[in-house]
């Protein structure tokens, strides 16, 4: 499982969790979990139809993924946000069919961009993840007390100065540059998982952004190692890993939010389910 | 003009019998999805019609695995994930996502295994693609009357609804003290849409069944003022484009890349998405201004 | 409709409702006669939805009894209209005045209803009536507050009820809004003989029309004329702590008095308070 051939995977497995906490943190505040799961499903259809054309599939990838979340972006802005972002999720779902259907080797291509690919890395594209992953990283970075403040207090930032639109766009942006680059190893359908699980019971264990995303990061991680081990021992698909032990970590989190407040001996009947 | 003909309409669609089925079927159930869309996006419940979708994919996979005809699946896991749903209160998208998204992932993993495992021991070629994007031109001859009286029975449902499902989303409290049992009358609508969504699944796939429920119905929303016209307007936008995808799917069979035609589904998708946009090139349109998050004036638990 | 056998059409016996914990209303007693125009007066929190909630049948009662007609409320109770303080709706709910008010005849039944010149006339006047004819074809989405209210009580009334329940209709609207709409209910309700209950925090509006007076605070009620109950000690009694009433230019004003003051019509006269 350590061998030379798996430190690709080892890699490029560790820049998707980084990535994925640190959007995640972002897109369960903003309540986004909706346009998190759309997103990369534009990466699937830029890397089926990179493919086709033989083109490097990173250009597809970001290509359609940032197409994608300017779909999202301009169409909510006149319409029901939750129409637009379904109707963009299928759009991009569709014409990642139609370059599937096209391509001949079509089966485990399509399969493992959708579900995910233990071996989905070759050793050419650990750096292209790396660097751009990376980059999205220092983007929300640089961004995060503007982006925490019109997160989560968006009339606030308004009368400070940030523009909440321009936030939007620049956050969907920045999640469609990282997570597309994450769809060869977990997959377009999953990725969204890997984002909102880990971020989800970060939150339940604790208020403070800077920990919580921190959290976010070190949870996306175990999930992210956990599941590469896992399908690489059982030949299971990875994104079946990530789904669930992402759901795991946010029972987790949930049970530790009931568990910790009998403790404190209040009735807390703010513990929904809902987050 | 025949010889226009033969340019739109490639020779034998007319005399297809696979054809003949993709219409009847396609058209039963393209109606059924349109007008219980239109209820769904009136209600704010899009996301709520994406995850039965997505819950279906795991039903059909599940079927697939254990050799059985994937509407059952998408049917099964569908209603159970309805009532599971309405059981514990999220029929509203609001404060619901993180849940409902988690769910979601852990469902699509398991679709992921079932399929993965699915193709391990069957020897159909292209059962994942037929899952997960549809395909409306293999349809078992067998299964068609199951999936007219199903669709009929979700239409009907959604028909005889109707006036409720309105009163309550004019004012939840106000359906309440005229006495409408309104948490039974949406459980009653979630199941409706869970089947059409299994239908919607049948024909172009468990992740773009979406498409078919809300693409319409938004659009009509926007062009129709009162709910019969807008029922109206989606039927036949959603029977439009489910013709003339069936059509392009079939003429693309001599298109290239040879062989092999083009999904029917991506065409269904394409012509809803496009219908949608150029609904908004529409002058003097209203615009529309944004409608937040739905604030409901509902003392209800559930609306 | 059998003729009422106490010549009451609502009553409330000595009602208690307890909700977490807390008792919202105590000991609440108040009849409403046929024909009667009764406002539902109080400052906010003080129980008034409660109160209309009970009415309405939405809202179990702890102690005491509702009676309607004398008897129990029954579930389905065509006789009492509603017209909610907001609706739930979005722009493009695709529902026109037409429609709406068309739903005040059978909205609650299953089933489909087919379309009758009769019925339609019948929208057509009441539509007339309220003043909303002008824009009965337009989404009511798009309508603004006073006009999504005119629709409403014509939604309401055309089911010819016999006692009709507002919940803050005054609330959004603004001056001349206000004078309008009590106005058509007044007239509407005394030509149809319809009582009506409208709560509201400010009772000033409706002062030229009211026949009683039901003023909540702090979950207590006291009933009668306006005479009667807006007195400073009937509402130091009910507020729990000292208020005054200032009537100037026929218009009443309710205000807290500082600790320790003499809360009687002579004390303000001898403040010099004109009367």
């Amino acid at each position: 499982m350590f061998s030379s051939f798996m430190l690709n995977t080892w890699v490029a497995g560790t820049a998707v969790a980084v990535i994925a906490g640190v959007a995640g943190f972002f897109a369960v505040l903003r309540g986004s979990t909706f346009a998190a799961h759309a997103i990369p499903n534009g990466a699937f259809a830029g890397a089926a139809g990179a493919t086709l054309l033989g083109l490097n599939p990173f250009a597809g990838l970001a290509a359609f993924s940032v197409a994608g979340a300017l779909g999202i972006a301009a169409l909510s802005r006149r319409a029901r946000s939750d129409v637009a972002t379904a109707l963009t999720f299928v759009m991009m779902l569709g014409v990642g069919a139609l370059f599937v259907s096209w391509s001949t080797q079509y089966a485990q291509e399509a399969y493992s961009l959708l579900f995910g690919e233990v071996f989905g890395v070759s050793a050419g594209e650990v750096l292209p993840i790396v660097v751009l992953g990376g980059v999205s990283v220092v983007a929300i970075v640089v961004m995060f007390r503007p982006l925490l403040l019109s997160s989560a207090l968006p009339e606030v930032a308004e009368a400070r100065g940030v523009p909440p639109r321009r936030m939007e766009l620049a956050f969907l942006l920045v999640m469609a540059l990282a997570t597309s680059m994450t769809v060869p190893v977990v997959g377009a359908l999953l990725m969204f998982s890997l984002m909102i699980g880990p971020a989800a019971a970060a939150r339940s264990l604790t208020a403070r952004p800077g920990l919580a995303m921190t959290l976010s990061v070190l949870i996306a991680l175990v999930t992210v190692w956990a599941a590469i081990a896992a399908s690489y021992q059982s030949n299971w698909p990875l994104g079946f890993f990530v789904g669930v032990i992402g759901a795991a970590f946010f029972l987790s989190g949930k049970a530790w939010t009931l568990v910790a407040a009998r403790a404190r001996g209040k009735s807390e009947n703010t513990v929904r389910l809902a987050a | 003009m025949s010889t226009v003909l033969r340019y739109v309409v490639e020779p034998g669609f007319f005399g297809s019998g696979p054809v003949h089925i993709a219409l009847a079927v396609g058209t039963v159930i393209a109606v059924t999805s349109a007008v219980a869309g239109v209820f769904t996006v009136t209600r704010g419940q899009s996301f709520a019609g994406h995850s039965l979708a997505d819950i279906a994919t795991t039903g059909g996979s599940g079927a697939f695995l254990i050799g059985i005809n994937q509407f059952w699946g998408y049917l099964a896991f569908g209603a159970g994930a309805a009532a599971f749903m309405e059981m514990i209160g999220i029929q509203r998208r609001r404060g619901r996502d993180v849940a409902t998204g988690v769910v979601l992932g852990a469902a699509l993993g398991l679709a992921a295994l079932f399929l993965y495992l699915g193709t391990q021991y069957s020897t159909t070629t292209g059962a994942s693609f037929t899952i997960l994007f549809g395909s409306m031109f293999v349809l078992t001859p067998s299964t068609v009357p199951v999936l007219i009286t199903s669709a009929l029975i979700a239409l009907a449902t959604v028909v005889v609804l109707a006036r409720v499902l309105l009163l309550t989303a004019l004012s939840p409290d106000l359906a309440a003290a005229r006495g409408v049992p309104v948490r039974a009358v949406g459980a009653a609508y979630l199941m409706a849409l869970a089947v059409s969504v299994s239908l919607a699944a049948v024909i172009i796939g468990a992740v773009l069944s979406t498409a078919l429920l809300i693409g319409p119905a938004a659009t009509a929303l926007r062009l129709a003022k009162g709910p019969v016209q807008a029922a109206a307007v989606a039927a036949a936008i959603g029977v439009a484009a489910t013709w003339l995808g069936i059509l392009l799917a079939y003429d693309s069979y001599y298109w290239p890349p040879a062989g092999r035609g083009w999904p029917v589904s991506f065409f269904v998708v394409t012509l809803i998405t496009g219908g949608y946009l150029v609904s908004y090139l529409r002058p003097g349109g209203r615009p529309v201004e944004v409608p937040t998050e739905p604030e409901h004036a509902c003392s209800v638990a559930l609306c | 409709m059998t003729a009422p056998i106490t010549g009451e059409l609502l009553r409330l016996d000595g009602v208690g409702v307890r909700l977490g914990g807390r008792e919202i209303l105590r000991d609440v007693s108040l009849t409403i006669r046929p024909g009667e125009f009764t406002g539902l007066i109080g400052p906010n929190g003080a129980g008034k939805t409660t109160l209309l909630r009970i009415m309405l049948g939405l809202q179990d009662v702890t102690r005491g009894s509702v009676l309607i007609d004398g008897a129990p409320r029954a579930p389905r109770d065509a006789s009492i209209g509603y017209v909610p303080q907001k609706l739930g709706i979005e722009p493009d709910t695709p529902l026109r005045v037409r429609d709406v008010v068309a739903l005040g005849f059978d909205g609650h039944k299953l089933g489909i209803r087919l379309p009758s010149r009769a019925r339609r006339e019948r929208v057509d006047d009441m539509l007339t009536a309220v003043g909303a004819r002008r824009f009965a074809d337009a989404r009511i989405g798009e309508l603004s507050g006073g006009e999504q209210q005119r629709v409403m009580i014509a939604h309401a009334l055309i089911g010819r009820p016999r006692l009709l329940l507002l919940d803050e209709p005054l609330a959004n609207l603004d001056i001349s809004s206000e004078q309008g709409i009590v106005s058509v209910l007044a007239r509407l309700a005394r030509a149809e003989g319809i009582a009506v209950l409208l709560s509201a925090h400010d009772m000033n509006p409706l002062m030229p029309v009211m026949d009683r007076i039901v003023y909540v605070a702090a979950g207590r009620v006291a009933t009668g004329t306006t005479e009667e109950v807006v007195q400073p000690e009937v509402l130091s009694r009910l507020y729990g702590q000292h208020v005054d009433v200032i009537r100037v230019h026929g218009r009443v004003l309710v205000v807290a008095a500082p600790e320790g003051t003499d809360v009687s019509e002579d004390a303000a006269a001898d403040a010099g308070v004109a009367g």
